[in-house]
């Protein structure tokens, strides 16, 4: 964990309702913290150095979008071949988000875990079956999840807002 | 959506900088004002086909507690236990999946140690029990889907 200044923390809180919709945005952020344009910018461009923030950007409702196919598909990966794994899958840019995750045996065997966002399921057990033949997975262990329905979907909240 | 919506969307999940300007170049690439770009940007947010304009923490950093959890609950009880999930601020997504396994949410607190007391709470309130897959190593985060 990071120490974060009073300054950042105040930054970060302004910031959890999203970025304020503003052609100067950063400068709109100042005056909610009592700080000038350059030093929000400055602060923010520390916190992504750090790591704090991972990126500013937006983030897309992927079902409005018509990514109506979203499946996490498992696998059961030997644990010394999954590092190398993990690694391989993150290079199809089908692959949106790749993990490794805690297993419960026999229950659930699985161990790494990625996400593929499709327009429709054809293609992402096409997807699936292209990365089971290139990685040589024919006899590893996986599964599919496809969603159903979705019950929410905000951002997390990490700050009381005060 | 029009060519507007997609440039927008496009080019932001890929960050929006961090200048006194962040919207100058999209705007001339468009053709338009900084003013028309962030007004469209409130249209999406708006029409719910974008769900944040900002950014995106990371909890560890923050020395918060993040994990990825399921439960097996039987189609009689799966409305109100999703019910009872989103009453809880603490879980961010809640999504049905086709598996045994057929409830997945993301937790999401202040403090590590409040995951542990989250998922007592659940297990409490809906009586089923929660499996708890934290996250041990991150690969990659790219999410990006063009339009």
């Amino acid at each position: 964990m990071i120490e974060i200044s009073s300054l950042d923390q105040k930054i970060l809180q302004a910031l959890q309702q999203g970025l304020p919709l503003a052609s100067r945005p950063y400068e709109e952020i100042g005056r909610q913290v009592g700080a000038s344009e350059a030093e929000v910018i400055a602060r923010l461009e520390q916190l992504l150095e750090q790591g704090v923030i991972r990126r500013l950007g937006i983030v897309t409702k992927h079902r409005q979008l018509g990514y109506t196919s979203n499946a996490m598909v498992v696998w059961d990966i030997p644990d010394d071949l999954e590092p190398e794994m993990g690694k391989r899958f993150s290079e199809f840019d089908f692959v949106t988000l790749c993990y490794r995750r805690k297993r419960y045996r026999p229950k659930w065997p699985y161990n790494l875990f990625c996400m593929i966002h499709g327009q429709d399921r054809e293609t992402v057990l096409q997807q699936v079956a292209h990365l089971r033949k290139t990685c040589g997975l024919e006899q590893v262990a996986y599964d599919v999840l496809f969603s159903g329905q979705c019950f929410k979907q905000r951002g997390a909240h990490y700050f009381k807002t005060a | 959506m029009d060519e507007l919506d997609r440039l927008i969307i496009n080019e932001l999940q890929d960050g929006i900088p961090i200048t006194p300007h962040p919207f100058a170049e999209i705007a001339s690439v468009a053709g338009v004002t900084e003013e028309e770009i962030v007004s469209r940007i409130g249209q999406l947010l708006e029409r719910k086909i974008l769900s944040r304009f900002g950014p995106m923490y990371n909890a560890e950093r923050l020395g918060g507690g993040l994990t990825l959890a399921a439960m097996k609950i039987p189609q009689e009880d799966f409305e109100q236990v999703a019910e009872a999930l989103d009453e809880l601020p603490e879980v961010a997504h809640n999504y049905e999946r086709q598996h045994e396994l057929n409830m997945w949410f993301v937790l999401a607190t202040e403090t590590p140690e409040q995951i542990a007391a989250t998922i007592e709470t659940i297990e409490k309130n809906t009586g089923y029990p929660v499996y708890n897959m934290p996250k041990h190593q991150e690969y990659f985060i790219g999410l990006k889907l063009e339009v």
